[in-house]
């Protein structure tokens, strides 16, 4: 066990798999001799050299399409994208050909890819350059959609992902790289669809992914003070998404916050929300709460931003309201 | 030069307007190259003919985009490939399945929605698949295909595997950034691929003038420092040879080469298209090169007995006839949910 960061974790992941298997590949913008835009490929092109680390051209679309191609007929990829925000001019790739060959074909072809790269909101680069958009892939079958909180998660589950022979789109928490955590030395693998509890309490239920596990362990901690014990769940991968252990956690608790920093309308939590309501409608003492950014393009101004995100305060107000407390 | 009225002045395309060669000679050939692709050509116009009469009669559904009247292209470029070679093509891809050997049967089923088609049902006419042919997909997306060719030259690339792989597109998807990107990515990666643009003159009911400020879409290669080639598609044997030049030039040097064939739909855009956008005079001068007639005199001209041909006709008839048979017969798609995602 090793307290690493999450971007070493995810650097470690990649190697470890790219030593196992020769058909993986990492191909993206920066990601060889620049080390990664986050440096999340740091020292891989030394050790892997330019065949299987592959400085792309800004063509999205292209060098995604390209991803699904190879995939097709044998390789394994690893799609960088700088950001998530700039899969958008590669969505066509990921959502009409990544997700669809499978089926299309009756079965004939799959598409063992891995998408990833960073994606949340970042600090003070503005709307195109800071959102969440984890709630577009989670809508389309065929894709499997992972978003890690911690390190260990990250490293567990990105090894997972490309040994999986599917689409995996694989968001990681832009603000998170420099985290650390405990770290399980060699080839340990968290499974697709699993989620974690990452703080246990018997009080309430609090369901968040990537950085809201942060922001929702900060506000456990607050308010264990007052004697309030959250159990904080943390699906960690999307689709498919551990619908028993959130259940058997609103079972126990008998309220549930779930807090996202995505947008509010359409956004996942709206699909967990649902998910609780039918499993634990007799065991609900209260309304499901959510806790979501504001519906609006993300500001600049750093005051502004920060009031447009969760924030332990948002969630600490939501949890008493789901205890009928006095805020 | 023939222009559609004053007010829009641009010729009409018309083989004297845009063919690319002036010179009609035929290539030399010999009946036992021809004879073969013919077959193939009369085979594809036979099914799409067959699958017109079914989409009338209610049998097949959603889009029906037919090829007839550009059969040399698809075929005469698959036959410049090996076995193993890839082709990726667009909604407009029985003929491009069946040159690359998927079966009638296979083909037709699918268009019907049956268990037994070559995707079960799940694909219908747009989405033909076939593993066992290396056929990687047909695609509803316009241009979005490209990219995918360039990635499975990409693996032949990366594995050293000496396979070429064939993409096809129609010069409307030449203004998307799907072909755009594909075509740069396998311009600075060498990738083998040979990207061909069956230029029919129509994107739906745009013609080429209204889409394209520069209408040799070939050109575009030249911006990538990428081989290009451009000629005439209505003889079978020609698309063969230089389609194998581009096709030899990727599998020696893994170098791509963009590709403009000049050919024409003598249909509508799918089922739906009357195609007012045009004359018949227009269609009619096209039809009179038809690239299926000119197979065939020339067959006769190298040799093949007319009883021959005529028993080869009779043989596709009946090739077609069965597969529409086994299509009617063949039970009812059942299954949706076992392709979603793989397990395991
Ligand atoms: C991205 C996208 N936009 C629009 C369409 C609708 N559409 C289908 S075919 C077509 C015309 C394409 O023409 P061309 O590429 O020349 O091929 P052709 O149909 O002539 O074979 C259009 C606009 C589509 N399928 N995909």
């Amino acid at each position: 066990m090793a307290v690493i960061s999450y971007r070493e974790a995810l650097n470690q992941a990649m190697r470890e798999e790219m030593e196992r298997d020769a058909n993986v590949f990492v191909m993206g913008e920066e990601v060889g001799h620049y080390n990664g835009a986050y440096k999340v490929t740091q020292g891989m092109l030394q050790r892997f050299s330019e065949r299987r680390i592959i400085d792309a051209p800004i063509a999205e679309m292209g060098f995604a399409g390209i991803g699904v191609g190879a995939a097709m007929v044998g390789l394994r990829p690893i799609i960088e994208f700088m950001t998530f925000n700039f899969s958008l001019v590669a969505i066509d790739q990921i959502v009409n050909n990544a997700a669809k060959i499978y089926q299309m074909s009756a079965g004939q072809f799959h598409i063992p890819i891995v998408f990833r790269g960073p994606g949340g909101p970042a600090v003070q680069v503005g709307s195109q350059h800071s959102q969440s958009l984890e709630s577009f892939y989670a809508h389309v079958p065929g894709l499997k959609v992972v978003m890690p909180s911690t390190a260990a998660d990250a490293k567990g589950l990105l090894k997972t992902a490309i040994r999986d022979d599917n689409p995996v789109v694989f968001i990681e928490g832009e603000t998170l790289y420099n985290s650390t955590w405990e770290v399980p030395d060699g080839d340990v693998l968290i499974p697709i669809g699993k989620g974690d509890i990452k703080r246990a309490g018997s009080d309430i239920t609090l369901v968040a992914w990537s950085k809201m596990v942060w922001t929702c362990l900060d506000a456990a901690k607050e308010l264990a003070k007052d004697g309030i014990e959250c159990e904080v769940v943390d699906p960690r991968t999307l689709r498919p998404l551990d619908v028993d252990l959130i259940v058997e956690s609103v079972t126990k608790t008998g309220r549930c916050v779930i807090v996202e920093i995505g947008w509010p309308v359409a956004g996942f939590g709206a699909e967990v929300a649902y998910q609780v309501q039918k499993h634990c409608l007799d065991a609900l003492d209260a309304p499901i709460e959510r806790v979501t950014s504001e519906d609006v393009p993300m500001p600049y101004a750093k005051n502004l931003e920060d009031e447009v995100q969760p924030q332990v305060h948002d969630v600490v107000a939501a949890v008493k309201r789901a205890l009928y407390l006095e805020a | 030069m023939v222009t559609a009225s004053a007010s829009d002045p641009k010729p009409v395309p018309t083989p004297d307007n845009v063919r690319v060669e002036d010179d009609d000679q035929p290539i030399a050939t010999t009946a036992a190259e021809l004879g073969p692709l013919y077959r193939q050509m009369l085979a594809i116009r036979r099914m799409e003919e067959a699958s017109a009469k079914a989409y009338s009669q209610g049998k097949i559904g959603g889009f029906l985009h037919l090829i007839i009247g550009q059969e040399a292209v698809c075929v005469g470029a698959t036959a410049a490939l090996e076995k193993d070679d890839y082709v990726v093509a667009t909604y407009r891809e029985h003929g491009h399945a069946y040159a690359k050997g998927v079966s009638a049967r296979a083909i037709l089923a699918e268009l019907y929605g049956k268990k037994t088609g070559c995707v079960k049902g799940l694909g219908g006419s747009m989405h033909i698949f076939d593993k066992a042919t290396n056929f990687l997909g047909g695609y509803g997306i316009v241009g979005g295909h490209v990219p995918i060719a360039a990635g499975a030259a990409f693996a032949s690339k990366y594995r050293d595997d000496k396979r070429v792989t064939l993409c096809f597109f129609g010069e409307g998807a030449s203004t998307i950034g799907g072909f755009a990107e594909g075509l740069s990515l396998a311009a600075l990666w060498k990738l083998p691929v040979v990207l061909i643009c069956e230029n029919n003159q129509y994107s739906m009911g745009t013609p080429v003038y209204r889409s394209l400020a520069v209408e040799d879409v070939s050109l575009r290669a030249v911006a990538h420092g990428m081989a290009r080639d451009r000629f005439d598609g209505d003889d079978v044997v020609k698309v063969k040879q230089r389609i194998a030049e581009a096709v030899e030039r990727a599998r020696t040097t893994g170098e791509p080469t963009l590709v403009e064939v000049v050919t024409y739909r003598f249909r509508g855009h799918s089922m739906s298209d009357p195609g007012l956008y045009r004359t018949k005079d227009e269609v009619e001068e096209w039809k009179r090169r038809d690239p299926l007639n000119r197979s065939r005199a020339r067959l006769l001209e190298v040799g093949m007995p007319e009883a021959d041909i005529v028993a080869l006709e009779d043989d596709v008839r009946a090739e077609i006839e069965d597969a529409v048979k086994f299509a009617e017969d063949s039970p009812a798609a059942d299954e949706y949910k076992k392709y979603v995602i793989k397990e395991g």
